[in-house]
């Protein structure tokens, strides 16, 4: 495959405790792409994508083998500075969570938390990171306001703004649009098509005419395993593996 | 039965609870106030002010020992520590220290404090006493508002590269503040109110404190002591009066509290 690899995984496999949930992991990530997950629920795939900016870390009993490259380093070997990995590697989760205060401060404590403290260089990096995220027109007089009041697909892009404050190189979203209604849904779709000019985009999708229709390629999970990693149009009109063609006709899952 | 008898009774229990609830309540407040608002005047307020100013140094003595270390433990608790069974015990443990009886931590105090470690019948020696009674209770409600925290905040802070202590004190904290400052009130109320532990370790003396290795008299145990007494006619007036200058301080505490941390809260 073309294109220059982003995130790479080689052999890895995940345990909780006894069970594995990860079984030989091979995959092949390529810069500013989206990258589709698909398989039935518990299949490892939101396991997966927390691999990759080290958020098992907070699971008890979690044991991971193997390696997953980030920009030539393992993530998972000596001197990486998680810190530093989860900065580049932002996260948008299933269901939204802002903090329990101000949209400007939701955008500004990413930043804040690296060491901007200057005013000016705030508002300006709150600014941008809302437009990125399309929020900005529907926000802007009401900055100081608790970002909890606002409606769940707003929260979701105030999410996504908040992951993109810290000026992230890929963002992981763990089925972002989950907990949204169609119209929601459709303007993060159109988002995630925007911001893959500039991002690495993974995101992990119930939805598979989601998948079909805002990624480039599309790993399809199931048990713990890769059946079929391609691109997404091979995926979904010409899979090679029978258990891929099962599952996106309908079949089971 | 029918649904909508069965729903009449039990509608009448509710409501019959609720009101024996705030009834006795506000009888007992009443009464107290009734009878000892009369006392209450200037002089009155000197002649109690050895003792004013000795519950007011026990609460703040004991508060800055145990808010401390209760917060701090139940963070540990709560946020830190991997091993269950641990935790298990340790909550074990503190549930069991708050079961104890009040006079054997004045016992206690008396022994380890006042005699063992010469700290005498002070201040000091109460507080401390009073700040490891008071402990379970900062730990267990501390940690309860912790459990109110939704897991996703921490998530979000930690996906932002925020590191465990950062989140802690931007993040967590803030979000389980009021939990904490109910911890805080609760506390005082327990130390306002005990007698037993700090008749043992403060003592009786009853002059205005000089200082924490001072000895004194708490309000509670001047009550204590004027009740058991009860020399001359005016002996129960003086008691009521005294009571109601418990109350009127312990609605001060809990309003100034609740007004320095609502700013933050909102």
């Amino acid at each position: 495959m073309e294109g220059i690899t982003k995130i790479k995984t080689e052999h890895l496999e995940l345990f909780y405790g006894e069970v594995q949930a990860l079984k030989d992991i091979n995959l092949d990530i390529k810069e500013k792409e989206v990258t589709a997950l698909i398989g039935p629920s518990g299949c490892g795939k939101s396991t997966f994508i927390k691999t990759i900016n080290r958020m098992n870390d907070l699971i008890v009993g979690c044991r991971i083998n193997g390696k997953v490259i980030f920009d030539d380093k393992d993530i998972y070997g000596e001197g990486m500075d998680i810190i530093t990995l989860r900065k580049k590697i932002g996260m948008v989760f299933q269901k939204p969570n802002p903090f329990k205060m101000s949209i400007y401060d939701n955008i500004a404590y990413g930043p804040r938390i690296h060491g901007i403290k200057k005013k000016s260089e705030l508002d300006e990096i709150v600014e941008s990171s809302l437009r990125k995220a399309f929020i900005w027109n529907e926000v802007k007089d009401r900055l100081k306001t608790n970002a909890l009041a606002l409606s769940g697909g707003q929260q979701q892009r105030l999410c996504i703004a908040r992951a993109l404050a810290v000026d992230p190189e890929v963002v992981l979203m763990d089925e972002p649009t989950s907990a949204l209604d169609p119209i929601s849904t459709l303007k993060i779709e159109d988002l995630i098509s925007e911001l893959k000019k500039n991002y690495t985009i993974i995101i992990v999708t119930h939805n598979m005419q989601q998948g079909a229709r805002i990624s480039d390629k599309t790993a399809f999970f199931l048990n713990g395993e890769v059946i079929e990693y391609d691109l997404t149009d091979t995926i979904f009109m010409n899979p090679k593996n029978p258990k891929t063609e099962e599952y996106i006709t309908g079949r089971f899952g | 039965m029918s649904t909508k008898l069965k729903d009449g009774i039990l509608g009448f229990l509710v409501y019959f609870s609720s009101f024996l609830t705030i009834s006795s309540l506000v009888a007992i407040l009443g009464y107290i106030v009734w009878n000892g608002f009369g006392a209450l005047s200037f002089n009155f307020f000197m002649e109690l002010l050895p003792s004013i100013a000795t519950t007011l140094l026990v609460i703040i003595v004991s508060i800055l020992f145990a808010v401390p270390i209760g917060i701090c433990a139940a963070i540990y608790l709560h946020e830190y520590a991997k091993n269950k069974r641990v935790v298990e015990v340790v909550n074990f443990a503190i549930d069991s220290l708050a079961g104890i009886p009040s006079i054997l931590y004045g016992l206690f105090g008396l022994v380890f404090f006042v005699i063992t470690m010469k700290l005498n019948w002070s201040i000091l020696s109460g507080s401390l006493t009073l700040a490891i009674m008071i402990l379970p209770v900062i730990i267990r409600v501390t940690q309860e508002s912790l459990k109110m925290v939704p897991d996703s905040f921490r998530e979000g802070s930690l996906a932002l590269g925020a590191s465990k202590v950062t989140t802690l004190f931007k993040i967590i904290i803030p979000a389980a503040i009021r939990g904490i400052i109910t911890a805080v009130i609760l506390s005082i109320g327990r130390i306002v109110g005990e007698t037993a532990a700090v008749f043992l370790t403060v003592g009786t003396v009853d002059k205005v404190p000089e200082g924490v290795m001072s000895s004194g008299r708490t309000l509670s145990v001047h009550l204590y002591l004027l009740v058991k007494e009860a020399i001359g006619p005016d002996a129960f007036q003086e008691a009521f009066g005294t009571a109601t200058l418990l109350i009127i301080i312990i609605l001060i505490i809990v309003l100034l509290t609740q007004l320095l941390f609502r700013g933050r809260n909102n």
